[in-house]
């Protein structure tokens, strides 16, 4: 178990490392921040002096290195807009993102679980039929406009539910949330209802699937030759079966969640850290797109780690060297 | 009623339904099984005895069903019962053991977990009661350190041992009947007689009832003190084991015990019955073994009744007579 962990988090730095090189260099072919930076009336001289002060007059190589060196002090260099440093600036984001990205999974996770169970058990029932189109919706409805149609039916037509920010917030642990308050909940409904709507047509489907294969094995006809109640037999020796592809899935999308809340934080103007990435990149402001895109380099290796791990609480078999 | 288990008419269905009649997979079967006896429920793949032990602990895959017919289980219809009363019977005091022993256990739960759970599906006693319950029942079925296997998962054992599992999980309420399904067909040779001798161990000591699902002849020669043999959904022969053996009335029967390899000297070709099992959708007219049979005629063309015999039946109008042996 822990070769297997020391393995795998040298593979992580692998990763990270990999990482670096093609963020750098892929940031630097998608356009010349100097452009947008300077203003277009300065001399010659003005413009040589902020190449400069950024360091964008050095080999690229050369630039790479620093920012290295920089990373490993835990430094990404500071805004080019914001004058500030620029993992602050993504830190700063981040509760608001986690908070709509962790709701949006568990809405994902408390809607697609049950309908997807419902319909692999009942497979004939209209319900289950209406249920599988109703996903095949939430799978190809583009998110941008199922945002605009819930602002217009909630927001503007309705007028339940507040269109966009996050409303007041409440201070835990240092950092403000939403869902603390009751006028920041409302607020962080529609969002996260629009985050949640693909995860949970994929959490229902691949629930669906899993209870379908799962349903006509020996085991499950063991079990209820046992005579165990039907509860049971559904409720233990099918779901966690179930869930072992589910988990890793729910896991991979953790961080597509978060990495993908752009469309729906733009939507909201939910300041997350999918609006600022947005706003970074229209500004080429470098060091934030670095710093994000690192940040979510770990996340993904994190998350990655983090599933192999449920993965050996709930599979047995996976538990290789845990006797040894 | 004497038999602990009588079967009378019993006629499985799959599809149908709404007065249009399904497939049978078990049609117009009747038999009966006393208690500390075994059965051999013998027959080709598609015969319907797998689907006959099914029926009678109702554990059929849909969109199977009972269509008629009645299951006398200790002098009660249970065919009428409720799902919940069956529930009841079911591991209680009708038990089940399966074919492919890799397949029965869940891999994600430990043995204990699984032997546990089935205690305590029939008795409210302490999980510590149950889990002493458990060791007992492993270390009956002769597996070795039974404490520490209660927490080692399925994939940790060998099929075998995972077979002596499943029945200690099927003989934990010591159940009145088991029903045996191909128990000992993916295992091997010398595994399947340690299990035998666990099963005639029990029928004598427990006094338990089995219905012994197989396509082997020669387990059942072994084991079996009654013989049901089943082609395309119908019993077409039924008896004492020794008798129906040495002497088959049906042709169907005789062709089996004729394709038994050990029938026949070395070097001489193996007998075979001519043809396929027929589609249960597409049965000939009449008699279904009559467009395999050598022995059939016109007469074939009309179904024919089981005609009994003393403890024997047979369903031919031209039945096999026993020819001095070859």
């Amino acid at each position: 178990m822990v070769t297997s962990i020391i393995r795998r988090l040298i593979q992580a730095v692998f990763v990270v490392v990999a990482m670096t090189v093609i963020v750098f260099i892929g940031v630097n072919v998608i356009g010349n921040p100097v452009d947008i930076l300077i203003n277009p009336d300065a001399n010659q001289a003005e413009r040589a002096r902020v190449i400069a002060h950024y360091g964008l007059d050095q080999p690229l190589w050369r630039q790479y290195l620093l920012f290295l060196q920089g990373l490993l002090h835990g430094d990404f260099g500071n805004s080019f807009v914001y004058g500030r440093p620029a993992m602050g600036l993504i830190l700063e984001r981040l509760p608001a993102t986690l908070e709509l990205a962790i709701s949006a999974l568990a809405i994902a996770l408390v809607f697609g679980l049950p309908l997807g169970l419902y319909a692999g058990l009942y497979p004939n029932r209209v319900s289950s039929k209406l249920i599988m189109s109703g996903s095949i919706l939430g799978f190809s409805l583009p998110t941008f406009w199922v945002g605009l149609m819930l602002i217009m039916v909630f927001s503007v037509e309705l007028g339940w539910l507040p269109t966009n920010g996050r409303g007041p917030t409440l201070e835990l642990f240092g950092v403000r949330w939403s869902f603390l308050t009751g006028e920041g909940l409302r607020h962080l409904l529609l969002p996260a209802f629009n985050l949640a709507l693909f995860k949970t047509s994929l959490i229902l489907r691949l629930t669906r699937a899993g209870v379908q294969e799962v349903l006509p094995q020996d085991y499950v006809k063991f079990a209820r030759a046992k005579g165990l109640r039907e509860r049971r037999v559904i409720a233990v020796h099918v779901l966690k079966n179930l869930m072992i592809p589910v988990v890793t899935i729910i896991g991979l999308e953790f961080g597509s969640l978060i990495a993908f809340s752009v469309v729906t934080e733009s939507i909201f103007a939910w300041p997350g850290m999918g609006k600022l990435i947005i706003d970074s990149i229209n500004l080429l402001d470098r060091p934030v797109i670095v710093a994000y895109l690192m940040m979510m380099v770990l996340l993904f290796v994190v998350l990655n780690f983090i599933i192999d791990v449920c993965y050996t609480i709930l599979d047995p078999r996976v538990r290789l060297d845990s006797k040894a | 009623m004497s038999a602990l288990l009588q079967v009378r008419n019993l006629v499985t269905e799959f599809g149908g339904g709404k007065g249009q009649p399904g497939t049978r997979a078990v049609n117009d079967v009747s038999f009966s099984v006393e208690r500390g006896r075994v059965l051999g429920l013998v027959g080709e793949s598609g015969s319907g005895k797998s689907v006959t032990g099914f029926s009678i602990i109702r554990l059929l895959e849909r969109p199977g069903r009972i269509a008629a017919g009645e299951i006398f289980f200790d002098g009660v219809d249970i065919s009428r019962n409720s799902e919940e009363e069956m529930r009841r019977l079911r591991g209680k005091r009708i038990a089940m053991v399966f074919q492919d022993p890799t397949m029965t256990l869940n891999p994600v739960l430990s043995v204990g977990t699984q032997m546990i759970e089935a205690v305590l599906a029939h008795e409210s006693v302490s999980k510590e009661a149950a889990r002493q319950r458990a060791r007992d029942a492993l270390g009956l079925v002769g597996i070795p350190s039974p404490e520490e296997r209660l927490a080692a998962y399925p994939h940790q054992f060998s099929g075998g041992m995972r077979q002596r599992v499943a029945i200690a999980i099927a003989l934990l309420h010591k159940p009145d009947l088991i029903i045996a399904d191909e128990p000992t067909t993916a295992l091997d040779v010398t595994i399947q007689s340690q299990i035998i001798a666990e099963f005639q161990k029990l029928t004598e000591e427990a006094r338990t009832a089995v219905i012994w699902v197989t396509h082997d002849l020669a387990i059942v020669s072994r084991l079996a003190d009654d013989i049901a043999v089943m082609y395309a959904g119908r019993l077409v022969e039924t008896g004492p084991v020794s008798e129906v053996l040495n002497d088959p009335r049906h042709p169907y029967t005789a062709g089996l015990i004729a394709s038994v390899p050990s029938q026949n000297h070395r070097g001489e070709r193996l007998h075979q019955i001519n043809g396929m099992t027929p589609a249960l959708n597409r049965l000939p007219q009449g008699c279904s073994f009559r467009t395999r049979c050598e022995r059939a005629d016109d007469g074939c063309l009309v179904m024919p009744e089981l005609a009994l015999a003393g403890e024997r039946s047979f369903r031919c109008i031209h039945p096999v007579t026993k020819v001095s042996a070859s």
